[in-house]
């Protein structure tokens, strides 16, 4: 499909003259280029070609025509186009299944309003509503920890976590001053400005296991920033040390799953991948997650711990494999 | 698109939309400019029907309703017009709160598979007069995963109701194999993308992650080849699959560790050697016994034999780790 953000030119053309219809006063140039996504340039460039076209015959009054009064366009001749192009089924899809989603979250203040404008938005789309729409999204709802995380950041109040952290397997309590919810993959985060670690921090709601909105105001320093989390919630570390695994076919999803610094295929259908990263509690706990299907290949002293902890574990079944040396057999 | 094109596109609307009249092919090219002009030539007339036939199908991809019939039994050929009334958007009116619904809701396809179709339904509603803020701002921010290749062939293939053939590969399966499904459509459950359907070579609905499809699907045969049951409901479908049958799993775990297991087990006391006994609900063993192997001596499987001896495989494999080349 297109890029996000941009509209196709044709799609855009066709928009533009009932655009301006619906906005008899006129309309900034710099705002409509907002509204579709586009440059001042582009859209100026787009009113240029529309002035060309019009009703057959093309004589004078035949054309599109719009006015220029200093920044703002209005139209003064639309030659019949008064309204879009009705929905195609690709965008009542787009439409409805994100209303829908949206719909499914608990606490939201504004479903009554989210299910209106579903209702009028299925009924302007029409047939390419109607059927059953072949794309449903489903996300993990975590109903308590989001109402009351909710009601922190709109009376922007700081909140009090405990917080499961999986790589040290500890419960840990903080006070954080939150700034937004992110719903990224299906999963539920919260971006907060953490006071115990002074740092921007995302909390996964599903490892919240108690939230106290308190009475104190939640204030972000100025050095907290939003995350980017277009590429993914975990983040790259550029100047950490490299932790090299060899991971099978299966484990093939953590070169998706986590920002990697390399990744070459492997025979076999694996692949050698390079992750950058400070803790390797982290590391050692995913690797053994993995539970043979990925080998570290560096540092050499994680391996030799991740196959320790192994052995002792086994002892526990009774079950007794000894270190075989590399140039056995 | 070159302008020239898509000047020639929007005059050929215009036209078309301004008359009642079905307007033959020959009119077209007299009345609609940039079209190549009819000097006698066989040359100019093939340019001619290249051209329209090019437009007539990239109007129609768009979702224009070109028409074509006769206006009256004398015509001898026939004409195009587009019915205003099957065009043109339906009056919409939204609230501030429900326009704002609206904005908050698209930014679910920020940078995932529907984008471009956000994009321009976001569009269409502006130009029909609806004010969507979209930078309102609500510290809320919800996104869809994009990395999903598969995602686009079978959205069509279910939009369409074509059959589709991929090759899909299971987990524990060495080699993909190829599987032949009425596509009914895709869903985002808990952070993943399925393919819900009708396998036809097994006759049962199935579901299929779309990250283990291998390759680009295929669609195959005419549009509308099928119906999907009428009360489907795709997130359903998933959810009773991937919430199969639920599994009891009792571990013992050391006092103070485990606590990540801690957190949704039951705990069933002590156990003889003084370790905590713990019951643990799942519906994904193996995913629960790649957890509990990276618990290493923390903790011990009791029950299932099953549970006990995926974990057992586990160790044995990192065992060796660092050893062997």
């Amino acid at each position: 499909m297109t890029q996000p953000g941009t509209t196709d030119r044709m799609t855009r053309l066709l928009a533009l003259i009932p655009y301006l219809t619906a906005r008899p006063q006129g309309v900034a140039v710099a705002e409509a280029a907002r509204d579709f996504g586009v440059t001042d340039r582009q859209l100026r460039s787009d009113l240029e070609l529309l002035w060309m076209c019009g009703l057959p015959g093309h004589g004078p009054g035949d054309l599109i025509d719009l006015s220029f009064e200093g920044e703002r366009v209005r139209v003064t001749f639309t030659a019949g186009m008064v309204r879009p192009l009705r929905m195609t089924t690709d965008e009542a899809v787009a439409l409805v299944v994100a209303l829908r989603t949206l719909l499914e979250l608990p606490g939201l203040a504004e479903r009554e309003a989210v299910s209106t404008a579903l209702a009028k938005v299925s009924t302007a789309a029409g047939h390419a509503a109607d059927r059953v729409t072949p794309v449903a999204v489903s996300v993990d709802a975590h109903e308590e920890a989001l109402s009351v995380v909710r009601d922190g950041l709109e009376r922007k109040r700081a909140l009090h976590l405990h917080y499961y952290v999986p790589t040290r397997d500890e419960r840990t309590e903080r006070t954080v001053d939150p700034m937004r919810l992110l719903l990224v993959d299906g999963k539920w985060y919260l971006e907060a400005w953490c006071r115990r670690v002074e740092g921007v921090r995302l909390f996964r709601l599903d490892r919240v296991d108690d939230v106290v909105v308190l009475e104190e105001p939640a204030a972000p320093p100025p050095q907290a920033h939003e995350r980017d989390v277009d590429n993914g919630v975990y983040q790259p570390e550029p100047g950490s040390p490299a932790v090299r695994l060899r991971v099978s076919r299966r484990a093939r999803w953590v070169a998706d799953y986590y920002p990697v610094d390399s990744v070459a295929p492997l025979e076999g259908g694996g692949l050698a991948v390079t992750v950058r990263t400070a803790d390797l509690a982290w590391a050692r706990r995913l690797v053994a997650s993995l539970g043979g299907e990925a080998v570290v290949v560096e540092p050499a002293g994680l391996a030799a711990e991740i196959a320790a902890d192994a052995r002792a574990a086994l002892g526990r079944y009774g079950v007794d494999v000894q270190p075989t040396p590399s140039d056995a057999g | 698109m070159a302008a020239k094109r898509a000047e020639r596109l929007v005059n050929l609307v215009i036209a078309l939309l301004s008359t009642r009249q079905y307007v033959t092919a020959a009119r077209i090219r007299a009345t609609v400019p940039g079209y190549e002009a009819d000097d006698g030539s066989e040359r100019a007339d093939e340019a001619f029907k290249r051209m329209f036939e090019r437009d007539k199908a990239e109007l129609r991809e768009m979702g224009v309703p070109l028409e074509t019939g006769r206006t009256s039994a004398f015509d001898t050929e026939d004409g195009y017009r587009i019915a205003r009334a099957d065009y043109e958007l339906p009056e919409i009116h939204l609230t501030g709160e429900e326009a704002a619904a609206v904005g908050l809701a698209l930014r679910l396809w920020e940078s995932a598979q529907m984008a471009g179709a956000a994009h321009s339904a976001l569009v269409k509603l502006k130009a029909a007069g609806v004010d969507v803020d979209t930078s309102r701002s609500i510290p809320l921010q919800p996104r869809l995963d994009a990395g999903e290749p598969a995602f686009e062939p079978c959205y069509a293939a279910a939009r369409d109701r074509r059959r589709l053939e991929f090759d899909y590969q299971r987990p524990d399966e060495d080699a993909p194999t190829r599987r032949h499904v009425q596509p009914w459509g895709v869903v985002a459950w808990h952070g993943r993308w399925y393919l819900v359907g009708l396998d036809l070579d097994r006759q049962a609905p199935r579901q299929y992650r779309l990250s283990r499809v291998v390759g680009t699907p295929k669609s195959t045969g005419p549009a509308g080849a099928f119906e999907p049951p009428a009360d489907l409901d795709l997130a359903d479908v998933v959810a009773r699959q991937v919430g199969g049958d639920e599994q009891l799993v009792v571990i013992r775990a050391r006092p103070g560790t485990a606590i990540g297991l801690r957190r949704h087990a039951v705990p069933l006391g002590p156990g003889d050697d003084g370790d905590d006994r713990l019951e643990l609900r799942t519906t994904e063993p193996s995913a629960l016994a790649d957890q509990l192997a990276a618990y290493g001596a923390d903790i011990v499987v009791e029950a299932p034999a099953a549970v006990r001896d995926a974990v057992i495989a586990r160790l044995t494999r990192l065992a060796t780790m660092g050893t062997t080349p």
